[in-house]
């Protein structure tokens, strides 16, 4: 018994000096929120980490939401949020919040039909009836017309929904509010909506979740993540935008989307519905959120090398997995606006 | 010097009772020392802590839920409870079907589990197997419990539902008048969610029930065979009987275990906000809506959720009253006879 006291009071004794040390030359930045730029920013920050020796960044993909709390309550150092920020939540932050841009993505719409038709065209006004639940079935006039040669069959749509809130949602109900009066008078935009009630409406939760439930459904159709849905190879449609074009996701249609919009100051900006002919219409930029005024000046430091390490070595990564990388002028006006973290 | 050998002599005695520390001490006839008192003593007041600390720990959740819940109960009435509309953006809250799909859900487990459940605790108890036979088959049935739920949820969603399609499409073209197969199976849907729960809980029921036959006096089975009962007459009218309370029992725990049940039902009952009779269509669950919707909820949400929360928990524990009321009854009338 005394033996093992001793024991363990030497343990102690032995540890904590140890730990001390190591937390005190280490620098620990940890960041909580979206999900939606996850695998991008999980690479980003593990080659951050090995070249920046003694500094080590945590990111926890908790969701949008949550991430904003976190910041508010002050449990992080970083936040991260497709859907931004709203003024009303920044003005709970006392010295202020910065929102970087950081990266952008597109939402694609992934089918699961018999005999694997690619690329399928869907119009405006069919993709936005379907989410309705006007459209319910697959040989439906419209989308013949838009598909000459392509076999569609007498199936029913089966439409799969995001189960859990999320900034997915919001990007993509955003841009159905701009499509569609109806969709816009009814669901509205949110990150979670009242989607109608229906036998062929089914919610799945998490990106994966969604894919996963497209996949094995004859006859689904659904909203993902583009680079989910490209790893999972569902199929995608292509969408027709404003200038009536139909465009594929994962190529320029998604730097063309955000060429179409300015910058605003506060570098919260939308693409509900792109205008230029080439962009692909469901795009959006998600934002890191920083606070203005750090306690601690090395962590302030840290965190503005971390930013200025993913503009410059992290957008080359962005491509190769699956995200936008930041129009030229936008990295400008981001790298410019990240010295305000202090 | 005299005194000195005297203090020597004195020390070194000291020395040998402390040598003889009293917790290993091989002899039991000496009366407790002071460090058997401490270490009683310390046992004692640990093993107290921990059992209060539980208590709180339950009373502090229900405080922390019921608390939240009466501040959402105050801004939305009872109202909650027989809406069907859950929309965040316009705050409207309803949760009409998901205590309709929960309760639905369950009982549709527990009827196909609860049958098999007990089946498989009559074959492992009447003497169908050779004692060690069924000992493998008892362990290989307890072992379903240590699957992970969301192992069941991605089984389910990759195999049962797309083996499920075929036998779903034929119901609805042959029997499509009966509310029940009414509709076609798109994906998830209350059918396969409710298998994979009678699965989830089939280890629950199983075990319990055989623990009610076991109970059951061997002497009350060979008086039935002596007034000339054949197997199934004695297992189907005397053993059962004599074991309903505690099958009853098992039941009711299984029910409760069904209620609870989140991921894997979050994964395949298809989230959605509908009342509806048909098993193919799909539906929502208040633990699965729990599960989903909190990470991101609005303060204002919050309040809604902690409420369906407190409405879930108020089902659970009325059903694991239930459930142990009856089995010590069950078990206390069995000691008696």
């Amino acid at each position: 018994m005394k033996r093992w006291l001793t024991a363990l009071v030497l343990g102690l004794c032995i540890i904590s000096p140890s730990s001390v040390a190591q937390s005190d030359d280490a620098l620990r930045l940890t960041g909580s929120g979206a999900t939606f730029p996850f695998p991008l920013y999980a690479a980003w920050f593990k080659t951050f980490g090995q070249k920046h020796r003694g500094v080590t960044v945590d990111y926890q993909g908790k969701g949008s939401g949550a991430g904003i709390q976190d910041l508010i309550n002050r449990t992080v150092d970083f936040a991260a949020s497709d859907a931004a920020m709203t003024d009303e939540q920044m003005a709970k932050v006392p010295g202020g919040v910065q929102l970087l841009p950081m990266t952008a993505g597109e939402i694609v719409i992934g089918y699961n039909l018999p005999g694997n038709p690619k690329a399928l065209k869907l119009p405006r006004e069919v993709y936005a009836s379907i989410f309705l639940g006007k459209t319910t079935k697959w040989s439906d006039a419209k989308l013949k017309a838009a598909n000459p040669g392509v076999n569609l069959p007498d199936l029913d749509i089966t439409v799969v929904r995001r189960a859990d809130s999320s900034g997915t949602t919001f990007v993509f109900t955003n841009h159905l509010a701009a499509v569609s009066e109806e969709w816009a008078k009814g669901p509205g935009v949110g990150t979670t909506v009242n989607w109608p009630k229906s036998d062929k409406f089914v919610a799945s939760p998490k990106n994966d979740g969604v894919t996963a439930t497209v996949k094995q459904t004859p006859g689904a159709i659904g909203y993902i993540e583009y680079a989910f849905a490209k790893f999972a190879k569902v199929e995608m449609a292509l969408l027709q935008n404003k200038a009536g074009q139909y465009v594929a996701p994962g190529g320029e249609g998604g730097p063309a989307a955000l060429a179409s919009v300015q910058m605003p100051p506060n570098l919260r900006a939308w693409v509900p519905d792109p205008e230029a002919p080439k962009a692909y219409p469901i795009a959006t930029y998600t934002w890191m959120l920083f606070y203005k005024s750090n306690k601690d000046p090395k962590k302030a430091a840290a965190l503005r090398e971390m930013v200025d390490y993913c503009l410059t070595e992290g957008q080359k990564l962005s491509v190769q997995m699956g995200y936008i990388p930041l129009p030229d002028n936008v990295v400008g006006v981001v790298r410019k606006a990240a010295a305000t973290i202090q | 010097m005299r005194f000195s050998a005297h203090l020597e002599r004195s020390r070194a005695m000291l020395r040998a009772t402390d040598r003889r520390p009293a917790a290993d001490s091989p002899t039991v006839s000496g009366p407790p020392s002071n460090w058997d008192y401490t270490v009683d003593r310390v046992f004692r007041g640990l093993a107290r802590t921990a059992t209060w600390l539980v208590l709180l720990l339950l009373v502090a959740i229900l405080w922390e839920i019921g608390s939240k819940a009466t501040v959402g109960m105050a801004h939305h009435g009872l109202g909650v409870l027989v809406s069907t509309t859950w929309d965040v953006g316009r705050q409207q809250f309803g949760v009409l079907p998901h205590i309709w799909g929960t309760l639905y859900s369950s009982l549709l487990a527990l009827a196909i589990g609860g049958f098999f459940g007990i089946t498989m605790a009559i074959f492992l108890t009447q003497d169908f197997l050779p004692p060690r036979i069924a000992q493998v088959f008892r362990t290989i049935v307890e072992l379903l419990a240590a699957i992970p739920s969301v192992v069941y949820g991605l089984w389910g969603l990759f195999v049962l539902v797309p083996a499920m399609r075929p036998v779903a499409d034929w119901m609805f073209a042959r029997l499509g008048w009966i509310p029940f197969f009414g509709t076609t199976l798109s994906g998830p849907g209350l059918a396969p969610a409710s298998l994979v729960l009678a699965i989830m809980i089939l280890p629950t029921v199983a075990a319990v029930s055989q623990d009610a036959l076991r109970l059951v006096p061997y002497r009350v089975k060979e008086a039935a065979y002596g007034m000339g009962a054949t197997r199934w007459e004695a297992i189907l009218k005397v053993m059962l009987p004599a074991a309903s309370t505690g099958i009853f029992g098992a039941l009711v725990l299984g029910f409760g275990r069904a209620l609870g049940e989140t991921m894997a039902l979050a994964m395949l009952i298809g989230n959605s906000n509908q009342i509806t009779l048909s098993l193919f269509a799909p539906a929502n669950t208040l633990a699965a809506l729990l599960a989903l919707n909190f990470p991101e909820a609005g303060p204002r949400e919050v309040e809604v959720l902690m409420y369906a929360a407190l409405v879930l928990l108020a089902i659970t524990l009325v059903v694991n009253l239930l459930g142990e009321v009856i089995m010590t009854r069950s078990a206390r009338r069995l000691a008696a006879r």
